[in-house]
């Protein structure tokens, strides 16, 4: 009896893995819909979701830079400062109208991929080291900028982060075009299928002919940018700028996302949809505990917990 | 010898490793059917098949890898099932592996003693494993500091300190992978030696190597596989070198008798006209010294010499992926200005780079974006890709070099080396250039696949490509090349044309040159033991061309250039 289970049960395992590397996020987040839908009241209401998905915007949004950064084998710590610098922009430049504002904000978003890019590519330096550099530099840099909260009143931001077309917000709208633009990228262009190569071996992408210094910087920057639209949402719907909290600690929530979407930390590959589902896990699994009334600890103890089963069933992956 | 326990001899004494119907499945393969396989005591024993024989399935089984799904084996006269590979180390059997596992951040002395320190008080007795270390390796042709990090020793050194490691823990069994596949000459001579003395203290070795001379040099018995069974065992002297290849490849031997055991027809038909790409006196920093070479449209040039003569880094330079001091690269005498891979492959210059693994395939993709992969830009309008146009390429070439995948969205790191070889050709093919350089293109990969990369030599050759040829078999570049520049340390030595091209004029051109040059690079120096003349180890190896193996010690560059014609002689 026992002599036949047992490869049975090894053939099972070897399909498994592979299906929950696959599916598993998707599986999860399916499976705590329908725990919410059982047993959260008032879950299943339009409002509700709107409410999931606004809240989701910055993870998902810096998710996606994230993703290509670490598709190339990179990481980007830096993000949430970033996100505070995008904020402290905003504030600071209000005076010339949204518009000016949130343009500054978004290039200096870029400036600080560019310059955590510039180290990776031509400089050498790893990119945890760069990127942790720019992760204390840009807080450092946007509480010198701005040292305290301070409100924002101006009517276009505020439309921004709390207005709506046809019953949808602008923050939703905004992060779906980037998902689109994120799939374009890697789906149709050749800079998206470059940095899947770079990711999966640098030195052979370099003795193709890629232009690897010049596509790894464009990844940064690009990371950068994202990082710096979901500061200048997140401050929008705030109504506030608050270089000393905003964005802390969100950097890992958002390689969180992309890890448990199935993208390998060590690049080479990238899944777009993965790591949407992934933001969106990580979102409802937070909601679902605040809304049964958990301490906000067991809601780090679950992330940890996803967080595991994610790495490993992707140690599995190497195996094979 | 061994003679006695050849030929299914029942002898269970001198066999210290018998199986007996071993069988092995895994989906879809029957990667070992019924194989009995016998080792006796103290005999270098060869194993060999192309890619995909078994050769890898069987070790794995040997050593506790694999569960085998059926058959025995019987070790030291007891059946024995080995659980995990640590069970079988215990029980005496080691593996050294290609990528040698040990820990590159420890010292040398504690890596060899890892697990068996010598302790003092319960705590390790430095100053004791540091002395033992050093005394141990010296054994091995290893005189390094050996307090120093393992990392900074050469491949060949660290090979060294594992199989020194395995006869410390008292193996009596010790298989060893493609052992001398990232060694330099001189280190497989120490290579050589060391099997010699553990053939003397009656430890087995199991030898895989697709390297036929170094096999015949070393080995007293074979076990050749092929598709997962045994088509022939017996003493290494007695079968011939051609049937050695037929068991291995399934053809019949009158056809490789007419071919030769290359599959290169004749001479090109090299064109009269301008050089399709000039090299001139290329410099770079103690690797090249004014090479200058040329190539014609329609000729395989071939560049011989020894690992470490400059030959790789020249093909790097002209592919722009080395720097270089000073030099000029002209090709279809249109010169090169910005020097790097991109302008290089822009003018038509692709180069097939030497480690397919760590410089060629991008293991995680697709065989088709594999082959795109340096193409994409041509295939590609405002950066959109198009599939359309990427799928034609691929096709064409999947059809035309005969690539086997499940489909071209294969993962590229699940085909066999011969085929991956083939994907990376399709890559620098599809950039239809005009110069192509073929850095070891048959290297680790089948004989099936290698008289197919050598036949689309010839053929792209005919179309009036200029194609320059590296390889350590000195066979296929002899046959491949109609022209052979030699090099050594970093310059060019001379050069063969017409009759002149042959093992023998290969050989005399280097040993010639090495008689007035200096102990070439002293990178290996450290691993190579004070006995052997550097020069004189230097001249011999040319990767196994010297197949007679009696004397390991005479390697004087005479010796070595006597030796070309001999082999001649006996095939």
């Amino acid at each position: 009896m026992t002599a036949l289970d047992i490869p049975r049960l090894r053939i099972d395992r070897e399909r498994i893995i592979p299906w929950l590397q696959e599916y598993g996020v998707y599986i999860g987040v399916a499976a705590l819909l329908v725990f919410n839908i059982v047993f959260t009241p008032h879950f299943l209401s339009l409002e509700n979701f709107r409410t999931q998905a606004v809240q989701v915007t910055p993870v998902l949004i810096l998710s996606l830079g994230m993703a290509l950064v670490i598709a190339t084998g990179g990481i980007d710590l830096s993000v949430g400062s970033v996100m505070a610098l995008a904020a402290a922009m905003i504030s600071l430049y209000l005076g010339y109208g949204p518009v000016v504002a949130i343009l500054v904000a978004l290039v200096a978003g870029a400036a600080a991929g560019a310059v955590n890019g510039a180290l990776v590519a031509f400089a050498g330096v790893q990119a945890i080291v760069a990127t942790l550099a720019m992760m204390i530099g840009g807080r450092g840099l946007s509480l010198v900028l701005l040292p305290q909260l301070e409100g924002i009143r101006n009517p276009g931001i505020r439309e921004l982060g709390a207005g709506s077309v046809l019953g949808v917000p602008y923050l939703v709208w905004i992060s779906v075009a980037l998902i689109a633009l994120v799939v374009f990228i890697v789906r149709r262009t050749t800079f998206g299928r470059q940095i899947v190569a770079i990711g999966g071996n640098r030195r052979a992408s370099e003795l193709s002919g890629l232009p690897v210094q010049r596509t790894l910087l464009a990844v940064y920057v690009l990371c950068g940018l994202f990082a710096a639209i979901a500061g200048v949402l997140a401050t929008a719907r705030l109504q506030a700028s608050d270089p000393n909290s905003l964005g802390v600690l969100i950097e890992l929530s958002a390689i969180t996302a992309v890890v448990v979407g199935g993208t390998p930390l060590q690049g080479g590959r990238v899944r777009v949809a993965g790591t949407v589902a992934g933001a969106v896990l990580m979102q409802l699994l937070v909601s679902t505990l605040i809304k049964h009334d958990l301490p906000p600890s067991w809601t780090q103890i679950a992330q940890t917990v996803v967080i595991i089963a994610a790495v490993y069933v992707a140690r599995e992956r190497g195996k094979k | 010898m061994t003679a006695t326990a050849a030929q299914g001899g029942a002898d269970e004494a001198a066999s210290i490793l018998r199986t007996r119907g071993l069988t092995k499945r895994f989906p879809g393969v029957l990667a070992l059917d019924e194989v009995d396989f016998e080792l006796s005591h103290g005999e270098v024993h060869a194993l060999v098949g192309e890619n995909g024989a078994g050769k890898s399935t069987l070790i794995k089984v040997l050593t506790g890898v694999y569960a085998p799904d059926g058959g025995q084996v019987r070790y030291q006269g007891e059946d024995v099932r080995f659980d995990t590979p640590l069970r079988a180390q215990q029980a005496g059997i080691s593996t050294i592996y290609q990528e040698v596992n040990l820990i590159p951040l420890l010292s040398v002395a504690r890596n060899l003693f890892l697990g068996r320190e010598p302790r003092r008080f319960g705590l390790i007795d430095f100053p004791r494993m540091h002395r033992e270390a050093a005394t141990i390796l010296r054994d091995y042709g290893v005189e390094v500091d050996v307090t120093r990090p393992l990392q900074g020793l050469s491949m060949g050194a660290r090979q060294m300190v594992a199989l020194a490691r395995a006869v410390m823990a008292e193996a009596r069994v010790v298989i060893m992978d493609e052992p001398t596949s990232s060694l330099e000459p001189r280190e497989v001579e120490t290579l050589f030696s060391v099997i010699d003395t553990l053939r003397e203290r009656k430890i087995t070795v199991v030898y895989v190597s697709h390297r036929l001379d170094e096999l015949y040099r070393i080995c007293d018995r074979v076990t050749v596989l092929r598709e997962g069974r045994v088509v022939h065992t017996g003493a290494m002297a007695d079968l011939e070198r051609l049937r050695l290849i037929s068991l291995m490849l399934g053809r019949d031997m009158e056809q490789i008798e007419r071919q030769g055991s290359t599959t290169f027809g004749g001479p090109h038909q090299a064109r009269a006209e301008e050089p399709v790409l000039v090299a001139d006196d290329l410099n770079a920093r103690q690797q090249l010294h004014g090479v200058s070479l040329a190539i014609h449209p329609g000729e395989v040039l071939g560049l011989g010499g020894l690992l470490g003569s400059g030959r790789t880094e020249t093909a790097r330079a002209i592919a722009g992926a080395l720097p270089l001091e000073s030099g000029r690269i002209t090709v279809a005498g249109v010169p090169l200005r910005r020097r790097s891979t991109a302008a290089a492959i822009r003018a038509g210059i692709s180069m097939l780079p030497e480690d397919r693994k760590s410089e060629g395939i991008i293991p995680e993709l697709s065989v088709r974006e594999n082959i795109a992969l340096a193409a994409m830009p041509r295939m590609s309008r405002f950066g959109l890709v198009s599939e359309r146009r990427i799928d034609r390429v691929v096709d064409v070439f999947v059809r035309r070099l005969r690539i086997k995948a499940a489909g071209t969205r294969q993962k590229v790191a699940e085909l066999s080396g011969g085929n991956q070889q083939k994907v990376l050709l399709a890559r620098w093919l599809a950039l239809n250039p005009t110069v192509l350089l073929l850095d070891e293109p048959t290297r680790g990969i089948d004989v099936g696949a290698k008289a197919e990369v050598q036949r689309l030599v010839d053929e792209l050759a005919a179309e009036g490509l200029g194609v320059m040829l590296i390889s350590s078999d000195v066979e296929e570049l002899i046959e491949g090349a109609d022209r052979v520049v030699v090099l050594k340390d970093g310059a060019v030595v001379g050069e063969l044309t017409g009759d002149e091209v042959s093992e023998g004029g290969l050989m005399s051109a280097i040993a010639d040159a090495g008689a007035d040059i200096d102990p070439p690079e002293a990178g290996a120096a450290e691993t190579s033991p004070a006995t052997l003349p550097p020069t004189g180890t230097a001249a011999t190896s040319a990767d196994g061309t010297v197949t007679t193996g009696e004397d390991t010690a005479d390697t004087r560059a005479t010796a070595g250039a006597g030796k070309g014609p001999a082999r001649e002689e006996g095939r």
